[in-house]
């Protein structure tokens, strides 16, 4: 699954922070799962533990993961929604197209108020990390 | 943190680290053959024995796919997105994903779109990667000289002075954006050995004329036909002159 590409880019962000910040051993690492990209989680934390090993400044750091929700913002008309309003929408093929690359719900997904397709997604768009603290 | 700091951007160097030359095939007008070039080039490469990648990176019209005659490109997760090889080229595009149908996107969206695709494929050891670029002078070029600064920029041009004004302005930026220049081809030109414009500054170094052939057109998505055009020998002696000056 390609959830391990996005975990090893954490665990390299987060230790690139630490450096940075002169952190010798990183305690925590908040991340956040976007909710629109829908991260498998069991293989995001399967690839964090592999690529966590091989840091030794995040070697004793506790992953904790986040669900970061989605949410869209029409541009035309100024509507806000939550993703979960535009999900019944989605196909099995929509919603894998999102999880691999979630621009692509610009071509699946419309605002429920004016049917346009100009929307900003403002939250929850894929991984990110929230907090490195030692 | 004031907001998420997106890690992407850590892994973009590990994964193109195993790829020797980066060759981005821009040309800033459209309709010009970018594509054309990118895919031939992909391809005259792959012919003298090098590995080879392909990148699509028109989101908004890729069309690397229908030259290959590759209706919806393949790719497999393993770790992260593996390309499929389609005639000896590992070939990523946004059409692996997109089923035919359009995305609306915007600055932040295409950026974030690209950091993705570099940040999850793995693209392995490669001798070249060809990057077809987008026209203009925005967004995919301004992230390409973010993400991509080795990648080396091969201009492509065509004798119409509709496309020579933008190509100088494309050389303009390249070069103020501090931006290697591989250099300049001249697309549908009226011959093989047709001269670079003169209005083209010099040093930008001349790859070559391809000659303009009415047999291309019906050689879209069929490689054989494609390389027994005189179109594809123009850009086996780019691939020769790249090559050779590299």
């Amino acid at each position: 699954m390609h959830e391990w590409s996005l975990a090893e880019a954490v665990v390299a962000k987060a230790a690139e922070v630490a450096r940075a910040r002169g952190i010798p051993q990183v305690r925590s690492v908040v991340i956040g799962l976007g909710e629109l990209q829908a991260v498998d989680r069991d293989a995001f934390t399967f690839g964090l533990e592999q690529f966590q090993a091989r840091e030794p400044v995040l070697a004793d750091a506790r992953m904790e993961l986040r669900v970061d929700p989605a949410m869209l913002a029409c541009r035309p008309c100024g509507h806000h929604w939550a993703l979960g309003e535009s999900l019944a929408t989605l196909s099995e093929d929509d919603r894998e197209a999102i999880h691999l690359l979630p621009e692509l719900a610009h071509g699946s997904i419309v605002c429920p108020a004016c049917g346009s397709p100009d929307f900003a997604i403002e939250g929850g768009r894929g991984v990110g990390l929230i907090a490195v603290d030692g | 943190m004031d907001r998420p700091l997106d890690p992407r951007p850590a892994v973009v160097e590990r994964r193109l680290a195993g790829i020797r030359r980066i060759i981005a095939v821009t040309g800033g007008k459209g309709g010009i053959g970018k594509s054309s070039v990118a895919v031939g080039l992909a391809l005259a490469l792959g012919g003298r024995g090098a590995r080879v990648g392909l990148l699509d990176l028109d989101l908004w019209g890729p069309s690397d796919h229908v030259i290959l005659g590759v209706p919806r490109p393949g790719v497999r997760e393993d770790g992260g997105l593996v390309p499929d090889t389609v005639a000896g080229v590992a070939f990523l595009s946004i059409a692996t994903f997109d089923r035919d149908r359009a995305a609306l996107l915007r600055g932040e969206d295409i950026t974030n779109a690209i950091l993705e695709l570099l940040a999850v494929t793995l693209w392995g050891e490669l001798d070249v990667l060809v990057i077809d670029m987008p026209p203009g002078f925005g967004d995919t070029l301004l992230d390409s000289a973010r993400y991509l600064p080795r990648a080396e920029h091969l201009v492509v041009t065509t004798p119409s002075e509709l496309t020579l004004v933008t190509t100088r302005k494309t050389l303009d930026v390249l070069g103020r954006l501090g931006l290697p220049v591989a250099g300049v081809v001249l697309n549908l030109a009226p011959d093989g050995a047709a001269p670079l414009p003169a209005s083209i500054a010099a040093p930008a170094r001349y790859l070559g004329a391809i000659e303009r052939d009415p047999a291309y057109e019906a050689s879209l998505g069929d490689l054989e036909r494609l390389r027994a055009t005189r179109f594809f020998a123009g850009v086996q002696g780019v691939a020769g002159r790249l090559v050779a000056g590299g």
